[in-house]
């Protein structure tokens, strides 16, 4: 037996001022009223250096937007497909491939585990029509297998994650507004992953034009009620809404990519060298990469996982385990006493109760009474 | 499920057809060319725990009188409860609390559940398992969370006991079998911690003899009691240092005495002053050490990765589950889980039905006895009615009879005195004159 649960707060320390994170006792000599347990932090801190990160990213988009470009840039490394391929032709191909490459980078004693998902073919063929179920079903298929994963009953201690945290889709850069295809893709893909809309190949457009572009695909999205990350909804505090707010009035993020160092101002940065000019990536003033590499990488990451873990993924799972239930309750049709065959499936026996044999035996019961 | 045709995996990395990660295969490691920024990572992780708070369990097992409650207080620099426990329990009941402690930035939701009675009893035989249903209760309430449909596992309350300070009575000698055995039950379910209570009873020599024969007791039962870990460079000195210093020998008090020109927590007596914070004196900072300030998380994450993954396997093994058919991997278990739900269910409506059935029964049954009675009583009632009718009757006819008798008789005093007066008459004056003779 328990008794009663009594909830009471109680402010230990007279110090509201954060410690440091150091190794707890030492810098608390003589502050007897310390107790340690903002310890934790640091705690927790080395078992994420232990244990690393993953994050899976997707880049949608027809051929020739620099998708892998700035994947690279993104990461300072050759992660992308086309780094890695063994022979770089830039065949467009059939039908739409999904290819992904999984690499281990390390920054400062952080591992991370970084997965780029490819989809060459995409918005390529003069029909494009179901050109998203390919992804679609990449995505649910990843679900699927952390899913499995994790109602076996002998299952890992740390489910393998390669579902996909976000995609990124790249817009070609018009200067008019959202094509059906891009409307079609981002309405269906925002219900089941995180979606960060780009402005690829920004520098092909003035900020004039730049801004009426943003403006208009903003309203589009709008329009079509897509949701695309930050999604209003799960803005968790009014902390969280305003710096999210702010994000949202900016995207989507007119982006350049590029791998190439130049010295600019005795500088070396990278950029895209013209006849007329040399644009710097990481210049707000000339593109907002930065933004978007802060974002995705420097602030939001750790957000975005936890978006895609407890929503979609969550999502998808109701989803799967009420069809399941459907099924089931097809077989079952309210009788309690199936049993179910070895490989799950199930059938059907005599019941000594009919369906509403209970309710009956109540009124005569009641009439013998 | 099976390769889709529009996968493919490049040649050098693993990425099988099927789409699964395999644990253990890493990708190739690729050199960053310039700050990144995703060593921000462990921030991230962190702040976000910081939003949502921590939350940590301790369950404390022994004796009533082993200064628990004064432990927890010391141990988190507050009063917690209120008056200590009597001693005349009828069974081990568990006492739980929750409370918000808050440290600079981070929010603790801390629950002490106390065992209640233990060891008070005459019979102990079965004061482990009021412990063993406890702490078998929070996993379910988690693993009936994790099953649902709708779930809400990151705003859920976890309740699961975390770490289990097992309170060892400072005899000097050695363990007691009711230890042993509680000790025993419990290991393979939680993070056992043992301390000797009350230590400032033991002298030094006799405590190191004591730990000495405590372990080796431990050992010898196979008793698993938690080991500090010391798989990570950081803290693995530290750590093992501790480990070989179990059980923790600890003093408890919230009082302040004055040592020096500065106040510590002590006990006070005639002889001396045990102070609380002095190793010299007592294990206590190194308990708080390695409970609170290096190991709460690997207590937490064990109890997740481990105690909690044990008592879900057992338990869906138990209700008949087995990772056997890949394919109906996601139905099997929600429908088996269904299956077998209904089944009891079912099971349960038809006890009930039963229990119904047979109350009905008896209650016909009864009815049946009380019309018989009442039947009886009615044939009696009549029967009697016709005694007294008959009674009445025969008294009446004796009446009448006894009247016509009265009547006769009557009849026969008139006609008798009518004679009488005639043969008055006819010799009445001798009549008169006895009657005059008489009346002189």
């Amino acid at each position: 037996q328990i008794k009663a649960q009594r909830l009471l707060y109680f402010n230990m320390s007279e110090s509201t001022k954060p410690h440091p994170q150091g190794k707890g006792e030492k810098t608390h000599v003589g502050d007897s009223s310390y107790v340690g347990i903002d310890a934790i932090l640091e705690q927790m801190r080395r078992k994420a250096m232990k244990q690393g990160f993953e994050f899976n990213i997707m880049v949608v988009g027809q051929s020739g937007l620099g998708k892998s470009t700035l994947v690279n840039t993104l990461f300072k490394s050759k992660v992308s497909r086309k780094s890695v391929q063994p022979n770089p032709e830039e065949r467009i191909p059939k039908t739409i491939e999904i290819k992904s490459i999984s690499h281990d980078i390390e920054e400062k004693g952080v591992r991370m585990k970084l997965t780029v998902i490819d989809t060459p073919g995409f918005g390529d063929q003069i029909n494009n029509e179901n050109c998203w179920q390919p992804i679609m079903k990449f995505i649910n298929d990843q679900y699927e297998v952390y899913l499995q994963e994790e109602i076996n009953i002998n299952r890992k201690k740390r489910i393998p994650d390669s579902r996909v945290h976000c995609c990124i889709y790249f817009i070609p850069p018009t200067g008019h507004c959202l094509r059906p295809l891009d409307v079609e893709f981002m309405r269906r893909l925002s219900k089941v992953v995180n979606i960060v809309p780009v402005i690829a190949k920004a520098d092909t457009l003035t900020l004039e034009e730049r801004d009426y572009f943003k403006q208009t695909i903003r309203e589009e999205l709008r329009a079509n009620g897509i949701d695309v990350y930050p999604q209003k909804e799960f803005d968790e505090d009014a902390e969280d809404r305003m710096i999210n707010d702010k994000i949202r009035e900016m995207i989507p993020f007119a982006v350049v990519g590029s791998d190439q160092e130049y010295q600019v101002n005795g500088k070396r940065i990278l950029g895209r060298k013209t006849k007329w000019g040399t644009i710097e990536v990481e210049n707000i003033a000339h593109c907002e990469f930065a933004y978007l590499r802060d974002l995705l990488i420097r602030t939001h990451m750790q957000n975005i996982k936890d978006i895609t873990g407890s929503i979609h993924y969550e999502t998808y799972r109701v989803r799967r385990l009420n069809e399941s239930n459907i099924h089931f309750s097809a077989h079952l049709s309210d009788d309690p006493a199936v049993e179910p065959k070895a490989n799950g499936q199930l059938e059907e026996q005599p019941s000594a109760l009919q369906p509403n044999g209970v309710a009956a035996q109540h009124e005569a019961l009641s009439h013998e009474m | 499920s099976k390769a889709s045709p529009h996968w493919t995996a490049t040649l050098c990395y693993v990425k099988p057809h099927n789409g699964r990660l395999s644990e253990g295969e890493g990708a190739r490691a690729v050199p960053l060319a310039g700050h990144v920024g995703f060593d921000s990572m462990p921030d991230q992780l962190v702040n976000k725990s910081v939003n949502h708070g921590f939350c940590f369990n301790i369950l404390c097992v022994g004796e009533t009188g082993l200064g628990k409650s004064t432990l927890m207080d010391t141990l988190f620099n507050t009063k917690f409860e209120g008056e200590p426990t009597q001693h005349n329990q009828p069974g081990v009941t568990l006492k739980s609390n929750t409370y918000e402690l808050q440290e600079s930035n981070v929010r603790l939701k801390l629950t002490v559940v106390n065992t209640v009675g233990f060891g008070d009893q005459i019979n102990k035989e079965d004061s482990y398992k009021s412990i063993v249903e406890f702490i078998d209760a929070q996993f379910e309430a988690y693993l009936q969370e994790e099953l649902k449909i709708k779930r809400t596992l990151h705003s859920y309350h976890d309740t699961r006991i975390h770490a289990c300070l097992y309170f060892i009575a400072p005899t000097g000698h050695s363990l007691k079998s009711l230890d042993l055995v509680t000790m025993k039950k419990l290991d393979s379910k939680v993070n056992i911690i043992p301390i000797i209570a009350k230590s400032d009873a033991i002298s030094k020599s006799e405590l190191a003899k004591f730990k000495i024969k405590i372990t080796s007791e431990l050992v010898s039962n196979g008793v698993q009691i938690y080991q500090f870990p010391t798989d990570d460079e950081s803290v693995a000195e530290i750590n093992s240092t501790m480990n070989s210093h179990l059980p923790f020998a600890v003093v408890g008090s919230t009082e302040e005495v004055k040592i020096g020109n500065k106040m510590v927590k002590a006990r006070q007596y005639p002889w001396g002053t045990v102070q609380v914070e002095n190793e010299n004196h007592c294990d206590f900072v190194k308990l708080r050490e390695m409970l609170i300030r290096v190991n709460m998380e690997d207590l937490r994450e064990q109890t997740h990765t481990r105690h909690y993954e044990l008592y879900r396997r057992c338990k869906l093994e138990e209700m008949g589950f087995k990772d056997t058919d890949p394919d109906s991997k996601p139905f099997s278990l929600q429908e088996t889980y269904e299956a077998k739900r209904n089944e009891f269910m079912g099971e349960l409506q038809k006890k009930e039905e039963e229990m119904r059935q047979m109350f009905v029964q008896r209650v016909k049954e009864k009815e049946a006895e009380l019309k018989e009675a009442e039947k009886e009583l009615h044939e009696k009632f009549d029967r009697l009615k016709k005694l007294h009718q008959d009674e009445k009757k025969k008294l009446e006819e004796k009446k009448k009879s006894l009247d016509d008798e009265l009547n006769t008789f009557k009849q026969k005093k008139t006609a008798a005195e009518l004679l009488q007066n005639q043969a008055q008459q006819a010799g009445g004056s001798t009549t008169l004159k006895r009657d005059k003779e008489r009346k002189k």
